[in-house]
């Protein structure tokens, strides 16, 4: 299948391209950029007028669901919505039930998601068996069944003399380890940021100090084991100041947001909002603005959709007791651009913060668009609104805060190696 | 397809009147003067042989205590008999073992069996919200949420009970110095109080507690924060006291309530800071000798037991509000 994508903007972060250029693709990869190879017959033309042509978006934290929780999302639901929302590479928590701790497990995973419709699938392997912080996984072998690193999703490694020796032999691989932090006393019970909005909610709050000091911990074993740290979901400028001051001692660690703490901040519990229930909890008005900020410096690597759908029985209830979670594959794409209006950011700049710069940190080869590379390919049209709803989402997850607003920049279509994986001109 | 909570506030209709009482918090001064001067006739029943108005006749008052409660409900429930309401109790213990119905399940039945009013109690902060935010989302907003507390965050028939005490006792809120002392972190009372003192224009609030049992960044609820409370206690005209529950005794809260007692209970000794004719307020049940000394409990400034008497004006003047044929 040899396909024009004719009349776009093509816009690509590694090379820092931004201009009118056409891209010619065959055989699932890029075959050319601006003029069609020599003997280009092609078979498809999608017409990209008006559009941004990029490469697709690498999302660095979706939960599909699969194994498990089938009942609140499956791999079929996930991967449309993966596909309606521009991404075409995703890495996936161990948080499954079964958890990802098992060389068995992984390949079922990426064996089950291998359609071609369906976006790349990382898995993160587990990182301590059962995620419980107890004993190490078998990360050689998780490694071969394809994971890409080891974390504990949202869990913590209760026990440092664990957590320094998973770090130490992850390290012996070189295996990146992924990791929230939180300290788990500090967030004992805990629903929402400790600040005034907990205080006049009468909820149990969680201080920032649960992040920067189970950060400290990570950061100084970090330094110990020299294994390669990835923090995810930060969300406290303290969090992230702390972040930079080891990357200037020499600590080579990398972090990411989310897009919910990108936009939103603890006002956005409302009056017991359940979709603003979330993990980590949305944090004051200052650790947002310094999140946006950081995000732009470069300080924050990456933005994720941090995608965990939740049926609706599972939000229904007082905020306590609401699971913890919202959908966001389908958001990354309009966030990103949002931020980047607010920022006044070059679109170019704002693309590699959820296309090349989160590939790195994945440590493969994507999120760029060059002759050679798969065509994982993303067309949106800025100037379109996407209009968030219940009908509108692929998810099966209808839990977002964001349910009725509308935000820039619609997918026209999304190509996984070279395969029309989603077609906007047809809805 | 259920309708989600999107986390709107219900509690005033689209005229912007009272449909439901969730919290104090937003209510306009006129809206909070009219349930207290509603209530002031009220309190004249209870001294007549028929002990009855007709205002909820024909009306079904459903008590949904998902926490246990003999005081609160039973106020409630004289209250709505007063008022002629056929009342239902239900106590529904919710362990998170045995979850079984959910919320929303337990209020849709019972909303089908002709509910006009649920008075709600629950350990969750906010849950009467998220009742209240679905019957708007499916069309029954006909029937009345009254909040009877919600984890930590509000209690406001208690808050107004108060405020008609303070109000019965020093008649003008704008020259009071009032504090509250205790455990206000996990207290839904001290939350409303707060916010009614301040919407009623009490010039000064102020809250006394150790560090550990004050919310973070409690002062942007308008109060002023006092650690000592000989300090806090010089000139003030209202004393509220707040109880502590004994599950705070323990763990890592407080050492002692030996210790508590010591620094943060009610003294003669330590009431005699306050001005001579301050009024001693405690919303009940009171640890004796916890929080609160019996000689000051049993004492002349004490009006505890008549904010138990105005407690029942104020939920029938509540209900009738939002109720009332």
């Amino acid at each position: 299948m040899k396909i024009h994508i004719k009349n776009g903007r093509l816009i690509d972060p590694a090379t820092q391209t931004d201009k009118p250029l056409d891209l010619f693709i065959g055989a699932g990869r890029i075959v050319g950029i601006g003029c069609a190879p020599a003997g280009f017959e092609v078979n498809s033309v999608l017409d990209a007028s008006g559009c941004v042509v990029c490469p697709g978006l690498v999302d660095l934290s979706a939960r599909l669901r699969e194994p498990g929780f089938e009942y609140r999302a499956t791999l079929e639901s996930e991967m449309a919505a993966a596909a309606a929302g521009g991404v075409t590479r995703l890495a996936c928590p161990p948080d499954t039930d079964p958890v990802l701790d098992e060389p068995g497990l992984v390949e079922m995973l990426t064996h089950r998601a291998r359609l071609p419709e369906f976006a790349h699938v990382h898995p993160v392997g587990a990182l301590t068996t059962q995620l419980e912080g107890k004993a190490l996984t078998e990360m050689a072998e998780l490694a071969e069944a394809g994971c890409v690193a080891f974390g504990q999703a949202n869990r913590a490694v209760v026990d440092t003399q664990v957590l320094l020796r998973a770090m130490m032999y992850a390290a012996t691989f070189d295996f990146p380890v992924w990791l929230q932090a939180q300290d788990p006393f500090l967030a004992r019970k805990g629903v929402a940021h400790d600040g005034e909005v907990a205080a006049r909610l009468g909820l149990v709050g969680i201080p920032v100090a649960a992040e920067t000091i189970a950060l400290a911990t990570i950061l100084q074993l970090a330094r110990e084991t020299g294994a390669r740290v990835h923090v995810t979901r930060i969300s406290s400028a303290a969090g992230v100041e702390m972040i930079a001051a080891a990357r200037a001692a020499g600590i080579g660690v990398t972090c990411d947001v989310a897009i919910h703490h990108l936009h939103l901040c603890e006002n956005d519990v409302g009056f017991f909002n359940a979709h603003a229930r979330l993990d980590p909890p949305l944090r004051s008005t200052g650790d947002r603005d310094a999140l946006r900020r950081a995000l732009v410096s470069g300080a924050i690597n990456a933005l994720c959709s941090d995608h965990t759908p939740v049926d609706d029985d599972g939000k229904q209830t007082p905020f306590d007791e609401a699971e913890v979670g919202a959908t966001g594959l389908e958001l990354l794409l309009p966030l990103t651009l949002k931020w980047a209006q607010e920022m006044k950011l070059p679109l170019v700049t704002a693309l590699a913060r959820v296309t090349s710069d989160p590939a790195r940190i994945l440590g493969v080869e994507a999120g760029c668009l060059k002759v050679g590379a798969p065509a994982d390919i993303c067309v949106f049209d800025p100037a379109a609104d996407y209009l968030v709803s219940r009908e509108a989402l692929k998810s099966q997850g209808k839990n977002t805060p964001f349910l009725g607003y509308a935000f820039p920049g619609r997918v026209r279509y999304t190509l996984i190696d070279g395969h029309l994986a989603f077609d906007g001109t047809l809805s | 397809m259920s309708v989600m909570n999107t986390g709107g506030n219900p509690q005033l209709n689209r005229h912007g009147e009272l449909n439901h009482l969730l919290t104090i918090e937003g209510l306009p001064r006129d809206v909070l003067t009219r349930i207290l001067d509603t209530a002031a006739p009220f309190t004249e029943v209870a001294e007549r042989e028929v002990k009855k108005l007709p205002l909820l006749r024909g009306k079904s008052v459903f008590n949904l205590f998902f926490e246990n409660s003999t005081r609160t409900r039973t106020t409630f429930e004289i209250a709505a008999k007063r008022l002629s309401a056929d009342v239902i109790n239900l106590n529904i213990s919710t362990s998170s073992a045995n979850k079984g119905e959910t919320l929303l399940d337990t209020v849709d039945n019972l909303a089908a069996m002709q509910a006009d009013m649920f008075v709600v109690r629950h350990a969750s902060s906010g849950a009467p919200y998220l009742i209240a935010q679905h019957l708007a989302a499916t069309d029954r907003d006909h029937i009345h949420v009254v909040n009877a507390g919600d984890g930590r965050h509000a209690h406001p028939t208690q808050g107004l009970l108060d405020m008609y005490t303070i109000r019965h006792y020093k008649k003008d809120f704008t020259q009071l110095t009032v504090a509250i002392i205790g455990d206000v972190l996990h207290s839904r009372v001290a939350r409303s109080q707060i916010h009614a003192l301040n919407i009623l224009g009490v010039p000064e609030i102020r809250v006394i507690a150790p560090k550990t049992l004050l919310p973070t960044g409690v002062e942007r609820l308008g109060v002023r924060v006092f650690n000592d409370m000989r300090e806090g206690l010089r000139g003030v005209d209202v004393v509220m006291m707040l109880r502590l529950q004994n599950e705070r005794m323990q763990g890592a809260l407080l050492p002692s309530t030996q210790e508590f007692f010591k620094s943060w209970g009610l003294t003669p000794e330590k009431l005699a800071l306050a001005k001579p004719d301050a009024i001693v307020m405690h919303p009940g049940p009171m640890n004796r000798g916890v929080e609160i000394d019996s000689a000051v409990a049993d004492g002349k400034q004490a009006v505890i037991l008549p904010q138990v008497t105005f407690g029942i004006a104020v939920r029938m003047a509540v209900m009738a509000m939002l109720g009332g044929n």
